[in-house]
């Protein structure tokens, strides 16, 4: 029985795909798919050297501080960042009461609900508080940016690319492609998906002046503001790679030491 | 059962001997994978899967039942609790990585175990309801993988539970209903999550049950071996422990290895990026995959593109999906060959080796957006896929001419088997 | 197994034993080794989270408490009384010498100085960790006038020590401090 209707629901299968490839070759012929301004202008981030790339990455704490100066001082007025809270900025090197500090004169503040008189208002935000959320009524709508970097291929260098990549439109994809203008209202860069982006440039040169002197080219924002919201979406990274080396390292050991053993065992059997 | 010379458990301690006659777990435990189960002595590393698959269970199943302890299934919550588990619950950022990571271990070590027996035929007589087992697990694996996924809900997570589910909405009469049924609503939400949060929970204990039916069935007849020959005679094994304890220690040392390279340096390489993206349903991600290992599947349904007299595309995807993984069910009784060993069959081999490269190549344009020329490559692939097993392997296994096979495993391993003089010629007994 | 040991004798010798087996209780050491490791995150995945750590101080306003009222708070997830003792409260506390009790203390030590009205307590029964009465208006206070648990009947009096019943401790006074005359904070 098998060997009978085994083949032939083989073949059923295999004239079917036959057919849909068929199909799919008369069309393909002819109507051959149109080349899009997507396909030919979108670009891939470009390679930054980041402190925590690679096996011993670390973060760069002043780096991080400069990073979140950016956020805060430019990115936090339209975008989110609500899966961090206050008391992780510890990790940046800030003390605990610079912490509390920093919560406290946060523009946005916490919202609150007298579950009694059922009244809503506002506190000092702590510590312990997340970021409070960011609403946004313009037009877009501004992600979230605590897990931007784990959220997108290569995600610090696509930020860090992003930031950095807003230009005019190429006179020869207009002039190749007369559809894919960028709409009013939208912004050409090369690095987003599908070209035009609704946040307009956002950083330029001094933007922000960083208290360590560092000079603020829009370069040096991006690549700040990266490396922070590197932070935000794996804040365990240095754990993960020092838990990493220590437990390879031993597995390596126990993993010659067992082939050692096995050698043992069977030094009688070959 | 066993063979006669066999390592008879004799527990020496006074308490080993009363727990013996109470409630005998240890001799149990010894004659399955201790010094009671003669095992093959020509076992390559290709026979190391089966206790790293059941490694991987158990990595799975410790990991998820602390997962549990933190996670929320509800559609409101799930996304930010597990982003909770990544950043405040202690070492949860790892044991989130172990278990996301360790599902793809799981199915790696599982593909090479399967295709191990693809090539020695490990599924014929006497051992086809191992292999009919072992496909059942396979299934059971891809269905709590899936509902896992779905659990960070996240816009892949969503997204895939909408594309899975909308498959059931092929079958005709009652396609929509059973896939409302499915989700519990006319969109994944919180009665989907919270159920395959449930059953997610659930059926790593069945799979565990069943790969307990598995490990019976197996010494039933014993292990298989590279030559496909049968255990003769007592030179033809070697006690399970310390041989294969000792082999299986140094193979766990090298997966784990791997895996832990894995996990500490690049835990979201085999994940998509658009599950760090909260669910959203009004907002499609722009290519929707799943996993890496369904991705042969995946090309397998979308491969239909064309109605075929009057089935439609997309039930055609579905149907060959389905049967591209239950064609395996009827291997043994395709595939007739009286030798298992493809080292044995010159041209079973030859097209075995199609089929790898084949199953590749699926998993890549699987993988890849529906475009051309993925899915021309992909119907090219499938083709090929379904005449392999269905019509190539039972031609195959009664034209081949197999080669000469060796007397026993002894001679296989020492090139000479003094049994055999003894067998071949009575008169020297 | 007739063949075993046949194949290299030399390998028996007594050194080459003795190296072996070195090998194999290193291999196996090393699994085992491996294995406590692995739990010490299993275990300790348990114990409070970073977020659950990060709340465990509150701040609360006391101007409006008059002399005689308390409120409930929250501290940790469970309930907190904070207390405006009434001077004749703070007498009756005065009044029993702390060695007849069975958790001898006086309300100076349970209070800050200078702060002797202001008792803040857990609101948590020593017993088995039942919210006592007698913070809320108008509920029991028990006989000594402090409060009183309805689970199994323990008494408090007016500076929460142990009166009568089956709790063996005076309610827990919590690590506070006062920031301000009016905002204390507890933890």
């Amino acid at each position: 029985m098998v060997r009978l209707f085994g083949p032939l629901v083989g073949l059923f299968f295999a004239v079917a795909l036959l057919w849909s490839f068929g199909v799919g070759a008369l069309q393909a012929i002819r109507e051959p798919e149109p080349a899009t301004a997507v396909h030919e202008f979108h670009l891939h981030p470009k390679e930054v050297e980041f402190s925590f790339n690679g096996v011993f990455g670390k973060f760069d704490r002043a780096q991080l501080q400069r990073g979140f100066q950016v956020y805060k001082e430019v990115c936090a007025n339209c975008h989110s960042l609500k899966q961090v809270a206050f008391r992780n900025l510890t990790d940046l090197g800030y003390s605990e009461a610079e912490v509390k500090a920093i919560a406290k004169q946060w523009g946005t503040k916490a919202k609150t609900f007298d579950p009694k008189t059922g009244e809503t208002g506002e506190r000092d935000n702590t510590p312990a508080d997340h970021f409070p959320p960011v609403y946004y009524a313009g037009s877009g709508s501004p992600p979230d940016l605590s897990l931007i970097t784990k959220a997108r291929h290569e995600g610090p260098e696509y930020v860090a690319s992003l930031l950095q990549g807003y230009q005019d439109q190429p006179a020869e994809l207009i002039k190749k492609f007369p559809d894919a203008k960028t709409p009013d209202g939208l912004y050409y860069n090369p690095y987003f998906a599908n070209l035009n982006i609704s946040m307009p440039a956002p950083l330029m040169d001094g933007q922000v002046t960083y208290a360590d002197g560092t000079k603020a080219t829009v370069k040096q924002e991006a690549e700040d503001v990266a490396a922070f919201l590197t932070w935000t979406a794996e804040p365990k990274l240095e754990k993960r790679k020092q838990t990493g080396l220590a437990v390879l390292g031993f597995l390596l050991a126990a993993t010659i030491l067992a082939y050692l053993a096995k050698k043992n065992v069977w030094a009688n059997k070959h | 059962m066993s063979f006669p010379w066999a390592n008879e458990y004799k527990p020496s301690h006074p308490l080993m001997q009363w727990l013996d006659e109470k409630l005998p777990l240890p001799r149990f435990v010894y004659n399955a994978v201790g010094a009671g189960y003669p095992v093959p002595r020509n076992l390559n590393y290709m026979w190391n899967f089966g206790i790293l698959a059941g490694v991987c269970l158990m990595i799975q199943i410790v990991t998820g039942v602390v997962l549990a302890m933190h996670y929320a299934a509800n559609a409101g919550v799930a996304f930010d609790s597990v982003e909770h588990i990544m950043r405040d619950v202690n070492w949860g950022w790892m044991l989130r990585y172990a278990h996301a990571n360790g599902a793809s271990a799981f199915f790696v070590v599982v593909y090479i175990h399967i295709f191990r027996g693809f090539f020695y035929s490990s599924y014929k007589a006497p051992r086809e309801m191992i292999w009919l087992l072992g496909v059942t697990i396979f299934l059971l694996m891809m269905a709590t993988a899936f509902m896992g996924y779905v659990l960070p809900w996240g816009q892949m997570s969503f997204w895939g539970a909408k594309v899975i589910t909308g498959l059931f909405g092929a079958i005709p009469l009652v396609g929509e209903p059973l896939q409302q049924w499915l989700l519990g609503g006319f969109a994944p939400d919180n009665a989907a999550l919270n159920r395959f949060f449930s059953l997610h929970f659930l059926l790593p204990f069945v799979i565990l049950g069943v790969v307990i039916l598995h490990i019976w069935a197996l010494h039933i007849p014993g292990s298989s071996n590279p030559t496909g020959v049968e255990v003769k005679t007592e030179s033809d094994t070697v006690p399970f422990h310390p041989y294969y304890t000792a082999k299986d220690g140094f193979g766990l040392g090298v997966f784990l290895l791997g895996y832990c390279a894995v996990l500490f340096f690049a835990p979201n390489m085999l994940g998509h990026p658009d599950n760090y993206i909260a669910a959203n349903p009004l907002s499609t991600p722009a290519h929707i995959v799943p996993e890496w290992y369904f991705w042969p599947f995946y090309a397998i349904l979308r491969a239909f593109t064309a109605d075929f007299f009057i089935i439609p595309a997309k039930l055609m995807g579905v149907l060959a999906m389905f049967s591209a993984i239950l064609c395996w069910f009827f291997l043994p009784w395709l595939d007739t060959s009286p030798v298992r060993s493809g080292h044995y069959r010159p041209l079973f081999r030859k097209f075995f080796y199609v089929l790898l490269v084949d199953v590749l190549v699926l998993g890549y344009c699987g993988g890849a957006p529906a475009a051309e020329p993925y899915v021309m490559i992909s119907q090219i692939a499938a083709t090929y896929y379904f005449l392999h097993f269905l019509v190539i392997l039972p031609i195959v296994s009664s034209i081949e001419k197999p080669a000469p096979l060796p007397f026993s495993i002894t001679e296989a391993v020492l090139g000479k088997d003094e049994g055999a003089v003894l067998t071949s010629n009575p008169a020297a007994a | 197994m007739a063949d075993e040991a046949s194949i290299d004798p030399a390998h028996d010798t007594g050194e080459g034993v003795r190296r072996r087996d070195f090998i194999n209780i290193a291999a196996v050491s090393f699994a085992g080794v491996g294995g406590l490791a692995a739990l010490v995150p299993l275990i300790s995945q348990m114990s409070a989270s970073a977020d659950v750590l990060a709340e465990s101080s509150t701040e609360l306003d006391i101007s409006a408490i008059q002399p005689g009222q308390a409120i409930k708070a929250v501290f940790r997830k469970q309930p907190v009384f904070v207390r405006n003792l009434t001077p004749a409260e703070i007498a009756e506390a005065g009044k029993v010498d702390p060695g007849s009790l069975r958790d001898p203390q006086t309300l100076e030590e349970r209070t800050k100085e200078g702060k002797t009205n202001w008792l803040i307590t857990m609101g948590v029964c020593t017993h088995l960790g039942c919210v006592p009465l007698g913070a809320g208006e108008g509920e029991v206070k028990g006989e000594f006038g402090g409060y009183f648990c309805p689970c199994h009947g323990s008494s408090y009096d007016t500076a929460a020590r142990i009166r009568k019943g089956p709790a063996p401790k005076n309610l827990e006074v919590p690590p506070y401090e006062f920031t301000s005359d009016t905002v204390v904070k507890i933890g």
